[in-house]
């Protein structure tokens, strides 16, 4: 293993295994970053909502971006699978219908970082059991 | 480097372990790669998350869910529902005991709410055998910036601003230890750190050492810098062998990456520790003890001065510090002194580690700002009193401490207060009793345990000591007089005048502290031969109730003693002088003819 020589090759090494980590701090500090819900049951998956997630989370990393990303069970919009809550921090939750892993990555590009709001909105009418608890 | 998307973090410490925390992160791998989830999942085992009562405990990231009481056999539910479907697992939740919903994110939890964690931040957080991870969380990087400003008088100072008072028991202002031994010149010196941990049901050191040893390693070389020292010595228990391993796998990571050894970071400083095994003495937490026991000698305390920072191990100029201590360095020097010293109260500073134990519903590990009230730690993080009993006193301090009651539930917690309370801080154990205790049975339980560890040095504490314990247990023994509390209190003031060290000095605390709060149930055991607390047994009485009794000679036939007499059919009756109160008439009557008074 190569030896540490100075606080600037530390730092580095730091800043390398941040990463290993991040998902730890960030589960930590849920409330302040963006959390992403993947809808991953049985019609999600069915409609392709594993890559979506895999996109989700690679966009996030590339860009920078600190964000939760989890899945939860069928969020009722089966119809407009796979479905996608984002809830940035201090907005009120939005629950995007369609996406795709083109889609995925310019939510990422333009809802997360310019607050655009993109096509496929679907309006929400329930509290989900996961604010709750 | 792999992506994954969610870790599962698993408690390796001691007390999970016992409860087989081993098998579920070995079941979780496998299913994992059964599933072949091995690549987004991670299984980390981590140090302890403190909630003991509830282990074992297993906490899903990224979304933070906490489920305890764990068992291997969860496993492939969790992730079934967890992982793949995404939904909680909900009987595994913990469940709030005020409105009986599940509580998913530790955060919201009473036992999390009021806690800050600085000396535990990394245990439940990385992986302890895993230098990289502690490199993630900002580790060795105090160390790094210490070396480079190459001014150990201004990193002292440092400490000395943070008000960083010791964690071992006595609260010397570390810096100012620090800069007596950097005065001291010498060819050698030695930083040492205290793992003996003796205090009964004090498990922080432990639990640091098992979660975090890094912080130890790291801040022993700082500490090491700024005196001069170039080696470092862990005394620890051999009764530690799970702390011992990972400190083990740490210091050779740390020697890896050169943050050991020769030449640490290029700055020319050289800096090695060595681990010493401990039998597991109470004595030998005391320094010079400790420092006797290091050289190969009787674990004996020596008369101070002189002070280990003037002729500590091997005659030369020693400092010893907790492993508590330790911890909170790296964190000072990470985000500074105002940061420190903004926490806690006027005279203690930071955060105090506590083992919460005893008749309390949230048995566990704790650390909460200087300065929080007994009524919070107990009724808030600790969760009242069990089985909804009445609380009566809390006892700090372990065997050196005393006993605090209801009075003192808003009394802020600092070294000061405890001590002008009539207990002290100690090293953070914390036993919480109910109405059910006998205060003079307490008193004596500590007595005991001193006078087992008594290292037999000094006549007041081999002697003195005995001579309390046996007088304590007169007075338990519905034997006592009034001219024996009488000498309880003389005796006591003159053990604590005259014993050489601390463990002497300290014994009688617990007698006293007992005494002052509760010298009615005293009085009560003397004159009146009644126990309040209905726990002596020799103060008990069994009676037959004549009216209820029916005579159906069970009580009589299980008496070994043959006290119980009476005519078959007709009520009978106990000769009290006979009685050994064993409480087998008791147990064996259906008819609750039978009351102790
Ligand atoms: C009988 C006795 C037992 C002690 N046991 C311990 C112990 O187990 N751990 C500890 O750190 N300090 C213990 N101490 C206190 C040490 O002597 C010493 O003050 C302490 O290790 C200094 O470290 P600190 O300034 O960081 O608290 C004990 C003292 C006495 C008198
Ligand atoms: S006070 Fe007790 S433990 Fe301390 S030196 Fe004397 S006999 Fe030994």
């Amino acid at each position: 293993m190569d030896k540490i020589k100075s606080l600037a090759d530390l730092k580095k090494k730091r800043d390398e295994l941040k990463a290993s980590i991040s998902l730890r701090e960030d589960g930590d500090n849920a409330e302040q970053i963006v959390q992403i819900k993947v809808a991953m049951s049985t019609c999600g998956i069915a409609s392709g909502a594993k890559p979506v997630m895999d996109a989700l989370i690679e966009s996030c990393s590339s860009l920078n971006i600190r964000a939760v990303v989890t899945q939860t069970g069928c969020m009722g919009y089966c119809y407009a699978e796979p479905t996608v809550e984002i809830t940035k921090p201090g907005h009120e939750p939005i629950v995007f219908g369609y996406v795709t892993v083109e889609k995925a990555k310019n939510l990422v590009e333009k809802y997360i970082v310019n607050n655009e709001i993109l096509e496929g909105v679907i309006p929400q009418s329930y509290q989900s059991i996961d604010n709750e608890i | 480097m792999a992506n994954y998307k969610y870790h599962i973090l698993i408690c390796g410490g001691t007390g999970c372990r016992a409860s087989k925390s081993e098998d579920i992160s070995e079941n979780f791998k496998r299913i994992l790669v059964e599933k072949g989830l091995d690549k987004e999942v991670q299984v980390v085992e981590t140090g302890c998350f403190g909630f003991c009562e509830k282990g074992p405990i297993v906490k899903m990231l990224p979304d933070n869910t906490f489920y305890v009481q764990v068992t291997s056999d969860n496993c492939e539910e969790i992730i079934n529902e967890h992982i793949v479907k995404g939904r909680k697992v909900k009987h595994l939740l913990y469940i709030d005991p005020d409105n009986k919903h599940e509580v998913s994110d530790s955060k919201h939890m009473n036992f999390y709410k009021k806690q800050l964690r600085i000396a535990l931040r990394n245990c439940g957080f990385i992986d302890p055998e895993n230098i990289d991870e502690y490199i993630a969380r900002e580790g060795y990087a105090a160390l790094a910036s210490v070396l480079e400003q190459n001014d150990p008088a201004a990193a002292i100072d440092t400490i000395k601003k943070s008000g960083l008072r010791g964690r071992g028991g006595g609260g010397f202002p570390t810096g100012l230890k620090w800069e007596i031994a950097s005065k001291n010149h010498a060819d050698q010196k030695y930083m040492i750190c205290n793992a003996d941990e003796g205090d009964p049901g004090a498990f922080m050191d432990r639990s640091i050492l098992e979660g975090d040893p890094h912080s130890v390693i790291e801040a022993m070389t700082i500490g090491g810098f700024c005196i001069g020292a170039t080696k470092g010595l862990v005394y620890i228990r051999a009764e530690y062998p799970l702390a011992i391993k990972r400190l083990e796998i740490a210091i050779n990571q740390a020697r890896e990456y050169g943050l050991l050894g020769k030449n640490i970071l290029d700055s020319g400083f050289d800096f090695d520790l060595e681990l010493r095994y401990g039998a597991g003495a109470f004595v030998c937490g005391e320094e010079t003890a400790l420092i006797h026991s290091m050289e190969g000698l009787r674990g004996e305390p020596t008369f101070k001065p002189p002070f280990p920072a003037q002729e500590g191990y091997l005659k030369k100029p020693s400092n010893v510090n907790n492993v508590e201590t330790f911890a909170n360095i790296p964190v000072i020097f990470n985000k500074g002194w105002e940061w420190f010293s903004s926490i806690g109260t006027e005279k203690s500073k930071g955060t105090k580690v506590f083992a919460l134990a005893g008749q309390i519903n949230n048995v566990g590990l704790i650390e909460v700002p200087m300065g929080i009230t007994l009524r919070e730690v107990i009724f808030e993080i600790g969760g009242g009193i069990k089985n909804d009993k009445k609380f009566k006193a809390v006892q700090t301090g372990g065997p050196s401490g005393g006993c605090l009651t209801e009075s003192f539930l808003d009394t802020p917690i600092d070294y000061d207060n405890l001590l002008a309370a009539g207990s002290m801080m100690g090293s953070g154990g914390m036993i919480v009793m109910d109405e059910t205790s006998c205060m003079p049975a307490v008193a004596r339980f500590y007595l005991d345990f001193t006078v087992e560890e008594s290292c037999g040095k000094c006549t007041p504490c081999r002697v003195g000591n005995k001579r309390l314990c046996e007088i304590l247990d007169k007075i338990i023994g519905g034997k006592g007089t009034m001219e024996d509390l009488e000498i309880l209190k003389n005796l006591s003031q003159v053990i604590k005048d005259t014993a050489l060290c601390g463990l002497g000095q300290t014994s009688p605390n617990p007698i006293l502290s007992t005494i002052d709060h509760f010298w009615d149930e005293y009085i009560a055991h003397v004159s009146e031969k009644r126990c309040p607390a209905g726990q002596c047994k020799a103060m008990k009485r069994y009676i037959i109730l004549s009216d209820t009794c029916i005579g159906c000679t069970a009580c009589a036939r299980a008496c070994p003693v043959g006290a119980i007499s009476g005519e078959r059919k007709s009520a009978h009756t106990i000769n009290q002088d006979l009685c050994i109160k064993c409480g087998s008439c008791y147990d064996k009557c259906k008819f609750n003819a039978i009351s102790i008074n």
